[in-house]
């Protein structure tokens, strides 16, 4: 007798947590017309609770240690490097050949090596030391702007959810990622990935559900400093423009392009999610003091 | 009992008069638009009154300019950027602005003179902080215009084209220089909206970009009310938005472009925590205290206007600022004793008065020293509230006055919490005689700008800019030419 498929259950990533939607409602994913799973369609409130759990990781996360976060940056490449099949047959039930979803796979652990490397790199870019004209010692900085909403890219199902995920913890900040809507598949596995590899829970949620239903929370809502959307849909565009205003949102906008393009390796990237701090502290009279060498 | 000495400052303090003399230059009875490198007479038709608030004089007749006036100014800085600025090579464009750079410094008493003519700020701001700095603006961007690639490096720099912008009444001058020098420097034109009530520095920088031999277009100077910086923020032909201003102004702008490809920085709102600890120089604070609120008459969108001070200092601290306050001297703006100068103008004023009986009414204790005010003009006595609460309008809201309140704190993680808990970011400053202290607070405090035993200080080479809803974008040093630039 064959033996019965365990058929996966999708659910949504929020805190480190794997709960059921609270809208008890879900979605179903569609490939050549036959159903291939059912997801979650996330509700406002699944957003805020994904909001909460982001805010209370953000500190945590901002403050640990460069170096730490490129080491926990290159433990979630090590874990996805050991479940590549299940992400090679998920991106193929997906439509994607198998040696387009292989190099999918394999470029995504990259990228993310690519980005834990710069954690403890890009201060050291983007800062500066200020020559200012007086007795003082100033010096600027980058800092994580704080929690990020992403409306992640809608054609791209690992490689582009992995590079916009990476680019915004690369730089300690925290983030609620909507998944591509009909690509949803990897995202939830991604999720698994995350929470076995050390990423602090609330670092990285992730949602699964409709854009459009979801728009104006994750573009209104006042405890979300950023908000990152791919596409190039015009309306969606001025309508986050016009609801990030509120609480003076930091509006990203980027294609949903073709990933393995390497211009999405950039330290730019992680500097679109900082503020620059500027700190200035006295020093002894320079100019004129006796003493010299 | 403990006895308590105190210097007397009312009784054998009386400066005599020291003003500064106007007779080295004259100001024109009306400025017309700086137009594609003339002044002309606005389409509008319409000139208002330009005031000196210290004694209600009218200065000058300043043209006001129109959606006509507008589109002309936006048509020649694009024939401009389009024919000339575009072509200039880097070193070139360096050098116009090294240029304007000097003039400023040759005619920096002139200068220093008018703004505080209109602007009511005391003589000795404008001709130690705001003509300076204006000059070093230009010299420091000068010498980028050459160098766009080493400050983006892997990344192909390009200039956005026009540039509108606008910007506040509090320092016209310098703002005018914060917003051009970069500007410029990336390879963009300009058409820029003076203040309503504080233009007149504005068209003598249009006069040294006349001498200085700019190409025509390349920079042009307007002015009006809120009308007019709307007709900018809607021209179609303008790339970029840059301004300085209130947080509502800033959404109000913000709304208008939504949609729009037009790129924006936002220099906006600010209620900044100044911080003094136990162990802190306490003398060296209350300068602090006095610099960061009382400076500028208190209209800085970074002033130190809510102040943290611990609790085991408190009665010190407040008592030696009591004292200070009672040595400062309110009059006459172009008196070079002069340490705070007149309201910039009656509406302003008005928004003052209001909060502090707000303060009064929400049950906060005031104090302001005894003394006498000029009988016309548009004055307010440095004011401090103490027994505020954090909830409090006035230890909420931004009042762009000389009026600061008060709170005590005991721990660490108190102040930062009460510190950090507001909408704006914009700036803050911490006192403390321990190093390991001011990194922890300067690095948790969320603000653009954080000022460590000292306070007010800015910098051409030194980026200024916000948090939160205090705005985006950087001004000054090298990030404050990344949002004049697009990348290919």
């Amino acid at each position: 007798m064959s033996r019965i498929e365990v058929l996966k259950t999708y659910k949504i990533y929020i805190g480190g947590s794997f709960p059921r939607t609270e809208s008890g409602r879900y979605y179903p994913l569609i490939v050549n017309k036959k159903t291939v799973a059912n997801m979650c369609l996330s509700s406002v409130k699944d957003f805020r609770n994904a909001v909460v759990a982001a805010r209370n990781a953000q500190g945590g996360w901002s403050h640990k240690t460069a170096y730490n976060r490129n080491q926990i940056l290159y433990r979630i490449a090590e874990v996805l490097e050991g479940r590549k099949a299940q992400f090679v047959e998920e991106l193929e039930l997906q439509g994607i050949s198998k040696a387009k979803a292989q190099q999918e796979v394999d470029l995504s652990i990259d990228r993310l090596i690519y980005y834990a490397g710069w954690c403890d790199k890009y201060t050291q870019l983007f800062s500066t030391v200020n020559p200012v004209s007086g007795s003082f010692f100033n010096f600027s900085a980058p800092e994580p702007t704080g929690v990020v909403a992403v409306f992640a890219p809608q054609q791209s199902s690992l490689l582009g959810l992995v590079t916009q995920i990476a680019s915004i913890i690369a730089g300690g900040n925290t983030c609620v990622v909507l998944a591509s809507e009909q690509l949803a598949l990897c995202a939830v596995t991604f999720a698994e990935v995350l929470a076995t590899s050390d990423v602090p829970g609330g670092v990285v949620n992730i949602l699964t559900g409709n854009q459009t239903e979801l728009l104006t929370q994750f573009a209104a809502h006042k405890d979300v400093n950023a908000i990152l959307y791919c596409g190039k849909d015009a309306d969606m565009i001025a309508k986050i423009q016009d609801l990030a205003i509120e609480n003076l949102k930091r509006v990203v906008l980027r294609e949903d392009g073709d990933y393995f393009d390497d211009k999405h390796e950039s330290p730019y990237l992680i500097f679109d999610f900082q503020e620059t701090k500027t700190t200035w502290h006295p020093i002894e009279v320079i100019a004129g003091a006796g003493s010299g060498y | 009992m403990k006895k308590t000495h105190k210097i007397d400052f009312s009784s054998d303090w009386n400066l005599a008069p020291a003003p500064e003399s106007t007779t080295h230059f004259k100001l024109k009875d009306t400025y017309d638009l700086f137009i594609n490198g003339k002044f002309v007479a606005p389409k509008s038709g319409k000139y208002f009154d330009t005031i000196n608030p210290a004694n209600e004089k009218v200065l000058a007749k300043v043209a006001e300019a129109n959606e006509a006036d507008i589109d002309l100014a936006v048509k020649a800085a694009r024939k401009a950027y389009d024919t000339i600025w575009s072509k200039l090579s880097g070193k070139e464009r360096g050098k116009y602005i090294y240029r304007i750079a000097r003039i400023i410094q040759e005619r920096a008493r002139e200068f220093a003179v008018v703004e505080t003519l209109n602007g009511g700020k005391a003589i000795r701001e404008s001709r130690d902080v705001d003509v300076p700095l204006a000059a070093a603006h230009f010299f420091y961007y000068a010498g980028w215009a050459d160098k766009l690639e080493y400050a983006f490096p892997n990344r192909k720099p390009k200039a956005l084209g026009v540039a509108g912008q606008i910007i506040p009444w509090n320092f016209p001058l310098l703002m005018g220089a914060w917003k051009i020098a970069p500007a410029l420097a990336a390879g963009n034109t300009v058409v820029i909206k003076s203040s309503e009530t504080t233009p007149l520095t504005l068209y003598l920088l249009a006069e040294v970009i006349q001498e200085a031999g700019l190409p025509a277009g390349v920079v042009n100077i307007v002015s009006g009310a809120g009308l007019t910086g709307s007709h900018i923020v809607n021209h179609p032909d303008v790339n970029k938005i840059a301004f300085t201003g209130s947080t509502a102004v800033g959404k109000i702008i913000m709304k208008a472009i939504a949609g729009t490809p037009k790129k924006s920085t936002m220099e906006l709102g600010g209620k900044a925590a100044n911080i003094i600890f136990e162990d802190a120089a306490l003398d060296q604070a209350v300068e602090g205290i006095v610099n960061g609120i009382f400076f500028n008459q208190g209209h800085v969108c970074c002033a130190g206007s809510r102040l943290y001070v611990q609790e085991s200092v408190f009665d010190v601290v407040v008592q030696k600022l009591k004292d200070r306050m009672n040595s400062l001297n309110v009059g006459d703006p172009l008196d070079k004793n002069t340490d705070i100068g007149a309201i910039n103008s009656k509406k302003q004023l008005d928004t003052i008065s209001k909060y502090i009986e707000i303060g009064k009414s929400e049950g906060a204790e005031m104090y302001q020293p005894t003394c006498d005010l000029p009988s016309k003009g548009f004055w307010c006595r440095p004011t401090i509230f103490t027994k505020v609460s954090q909830s409090n309008r006035i230890s909420q809201e931004e009042i762009f006055g000389p009026v600061l309140a008060i709170q005590t704190f005991r721990t660490v993680d108190e102040v930062i919490e009460k510190a950090n808990n507001t909408p704006y970011g914009l700036s803050a400053g911490v006192w403390t005689d321990k190093g390991s202290k001011i990194f922890n607070m300067t690095s948790q405090l969320r603000a653009g700008v954080v000022w460590a035993n000292t306070f007010n200080k800015f910098d051409p080479a030194s980026p200024f800019g916000g948090y939160k809803e205090s705005g985006f974008g950087r001004e000054g040093g090298l990030h404050g030419l990344e949002p004049y630039l697009k990348f290919e």
